[in-house]
């Protein structure tokens, strides 16, 4: 991973302390971070991107997620490398996604979209659509607003038919689109559960009860290796869909086994490492002052956005039930990414 | 394996995994150039790299191989000579486990030291013609097949707990040597007492330097924990589990499969860094703890997991290959967490990573 480009992340996301009330985010931070360029780290250089690798691009999500940063930087991101990948133009500011059966028509010419990211905020959202188009609607009406734990809007859109959208047949298969949103929330996850950890540890050392330091009893220090080894799983998944993403061009059939895995792996251990580093930390855990719950609700948000782990179990072994003979060792062995 | 065991070769006998012993089969691998491979030429090795030997191991566990007679001293013997031993030991030794020939025990476990292992009481005395042993060395697997034991035995006294401590290279026909057979809960034979009664070993049986016995037995530990079985003692089941559901999978069944293909996914992937670690000469302790930790948790949910998909009364006898594979891997699941450094050990090791220890 290419150190540069985290330092700048860590800089800026370092920065933002502005506290706002939930459902906003910090609009000078924002336009730091777009003027930084992170929102165009997914593009190809051809497309106006900087020709970073997917696992440096995605690293500047999971530094955002360490620091709890509230903004719309992983949908304009994915937004905008959907619009290139389909020959639409690419939107200014912040964009968004939303993912729904049908885009509207003539015939129907109303479609409402639920819990779609920031768009009460989004000068455009990118619409994905099961019968397999993609569209890009300016300035969406805002049916409901709604959030996630973590504060991040979460709106209900109607989309409206009219002759000036820009649409496309859509180059992948929904199914795929599903999975790239999903990787963000595996990235996202990651960098959250390693956050929560740092935190613990520190707080397990700081943290003087009957004369020592909490963390020098074994019960908790065993609580913490747990919790460490699901981070691992978290972190390895994060690395190994990243790694992934450029097999979203040539196979989308193993890019989604490799991100539904991650995903089951990322989500799972969200629940375990939230769950562990609140009963580390006590009452203060709990407070709104304290910064844990910011990390432990974007756990326990992502882990359930672009589907759960069982949802992306069922899409699994669906996948390898469906070999000529369904054999575990040949469809791990095929589908993994090669590390070396 | 359909050439050397036959196409009949069934999950309930894969599913002893890698402990599953047959000296011919390992023969056959070391033919074929699967064992020793990243050994240098001039010891019987293929000069293959870390990468490439992972890929080979993984193959032969993810089809229940019974890789057992050479597994221990391809693992970690091997390596530990090649670091520690002197060029007459790995001339003589290397080439014999490159060729799948040479069976290996670990002599490190004792009635008073399981998990403390600096509390072993095993005494080598120095004498003129080499070095006199006494003691009971525990739990030691495959004593009674196995032609060399690397043995940990103190060689001082030493004010310091890991101090004084040196390993050996016993030969197992050395006079003296006694093994008893202890039988496991499952009626299988794998693992030993072996006594020590005034054993002389040659001065040439030392292995590595007199008092780095700890250092070097922490190196061995490093590799003995570090592989994909690991994670893969279980595949026997899963690949049943799937036979018999494949047909007719209703909801439940699809969810607890895939989470299983999901989390051997990411073990997998971490297991191959762990791998990639060792290839680049990095110190991969901490990550190999953490997927040894993991692994083993997955190995002992497949088991649990098969039972609630499918009705099943296990047992080791019943002609039906998913009875009599829940059985073998149910009954080998207490040993997973336990083996190569138990459960607890290791979460001690990752909270000293962590900096609370
Ligand atoms: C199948 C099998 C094969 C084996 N093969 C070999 C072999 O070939 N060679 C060899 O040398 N050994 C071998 N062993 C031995 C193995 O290494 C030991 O069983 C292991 O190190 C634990 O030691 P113990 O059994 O004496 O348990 P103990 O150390 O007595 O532990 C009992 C329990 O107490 C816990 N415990 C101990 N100390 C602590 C602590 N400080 N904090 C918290 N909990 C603690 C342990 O985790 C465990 O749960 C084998 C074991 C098994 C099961």
């Amino acid at each position: 991973m290419s150190s540069m480009i985290l330092d700048t992340a860590e800089k800026i996301f370092t920065r933002n302390a502005n506290v706002l009330s939930p459902g906003t985010f910090d609009v000078v931070h924002w336009t730091e971070v777009e003027a930084s360029g992170f929102t165009l780290a997914l593009l190809a250089e051809e497309a106006g991107g900087f020709g970073l690798s997917a696992g440096d691009a995605t690293s500047i999500l999971r530094v955002s997620a360490k620091h709890a940063s509230r903004l719309p930087l992983a949908e304009t991101m994915l937004a905008n490398w959907l619009l290139a990948d389909s020959g639409l133009p690419i939107a200014n500011g912040v964009t968004t996604i939303a993912l729904v059966d049908a885009l509207p028509s003539e015939n129907c010419r109303s479609v409402v979209a639920t819990r779609v990211p920031w768009a009460r905020a989004s000068g455009a959202v990118v619409v994905v659509a099961l019968d397999g188009r993609i569209g890009s609607f300016d300035s969406p009406r805002i049916v409901a607003h709604g959030m996630n734990f973590a504060g991040e809007a979460r709106d209900d859109i109607e989309l409206v038919w009219s002759e000036e959208i820009s649409k496309a047949k859509a180059p992948r298969r929904f199914e795929t689109y599903l999975a790239l949103c999903a990787l963000l929330r595996v990235i996202g996850l990651a960098g959250s559960a390693e956050a929560a950890l740092k935190l613990s540890v520190e707080y397990a050392n700081d943290r003087v009860q009957f004369g020592r330091p909490i963390g020098r009893n074994q019960v908790i220090q065993h609580q913490l290796a747990i919790m460490a080894s699901h981070v691992a799983a978290s972190t390895a998944a994060a690395d190994m869909a990243a790694t992934a993403f450029p097999l979203v061009l040539t196979d989308e059939d193993r890019f989604k086994t490799i991100v539904a895995s991650a995903k089951i792996r990322a989500g799972e251990a969200a629940g375990i490492c939230a769950s562990i580093a609140h009963q580390v930390h006590g009452a203060i855990g709990i407070t709104e002052e304290y910064r844990l719950h910011n990390l432990t609700k974007q756990l326990w948000s992502w882990r359930d956005e672009y589907g759960n782990e069982a949802f992306w179990s069922e899409v699994l072994a669906d996948q390898m039930l469906s070999m000529k003979t369904p054999s575990p060792w040949q469809f791990l062995s095929r589908e993994a990414v090669h590390v070396d | 394996m359909d050439s050397n065991l036959g196409s009949d070769f069934s999950n309930a006998k894969r599913a002893h995994s890698w402990l599953g012993f047959d000296a011919a089969f390992s023969r056959s691998l070391g033919k074929r150039g699967w064992v020793g491979m990243t050994l240098p030429k001039k010891y019987g090795g293929h000069e293959r790299t870390a990468m490439e030997r992972y890929v080979v191991m993984e193959e032969l566990l993810a089809a229940g191989a019974p890789v057992f007679a050479h597994w221990v001293a391809d693992r970690q013997s091997a390596p530990l000579l090649l670091h520690y031993g002197t060029e007459e030991q790995r001339l003589e030794i290397l080439p014999r486990i490159a060729a799948g020939e040479c069976c290996f025990c670990i002599g490190m476990s004792e009635p008073n030291s399981g998990s403390d292992l600096a509390a072993a009481q095993t005494r080598a005395t120095r004498k003129d013609e080499g070095y006199c042993v006494n003691g009971t060395k525990l739990w030691t697997t495959n004593a009674h097949k196995a032609h060399y034991m690397t043995l940990l035995a103190r060689t001082d006294k030493s004010d310091e707990r890991h101090g004084g401590m040196s390993q050996f290279l016993v030969d197992m026909r050395t006079p003296g040597i006694e093994v008893r057979p202890i039988i496991d809960l499952a009626g299988e034979h794998e693992f030993n007492e072996v006594r020590f009664d005034d054993v002389l070993l040659p001065p040439t049986a030392l292995l590595g330097n007199e008092g780095d016995g700890w250092k070097q037995v922490m190196g061995e530990l490093a590799f003995e924990r570090s592989g994909p079985e690991r994670f893969l003692s279980s595949f026997a089941l899963l690949n049943e589990l799937v036979r018999v559901l494949s047909d007719a999978p209703d909801r439940q069944a699809r969810q607890a499969i895939g989470r299983l293909l999901g989390h051997l996914m990411v073990l997998r992937h971490m297991s191959q860094s762990v791998a990639g670690m060792l290839q680049r000469g990095e110190n991969p302790t901490l990550q190999a703890t953490i997927v040894k930790d993991l692994g083993t948790i997955i190995e002992q949910e497949i088991p649990e997991i098969a039972r609630t998909l499918v009705k099943v009364e296990g047992s080791l006898e019943s002609a039906d290959t998913f009875a009599a594979t829940f059985a073998r891997t149910l009954l080998a699941a207490p040993s997973f967490s336990l083996r190569g450094g138990t459960r607890e050990i290791l979460r001690g090791i990752i909270a000293r990573g962590l900096g609370l220890r």
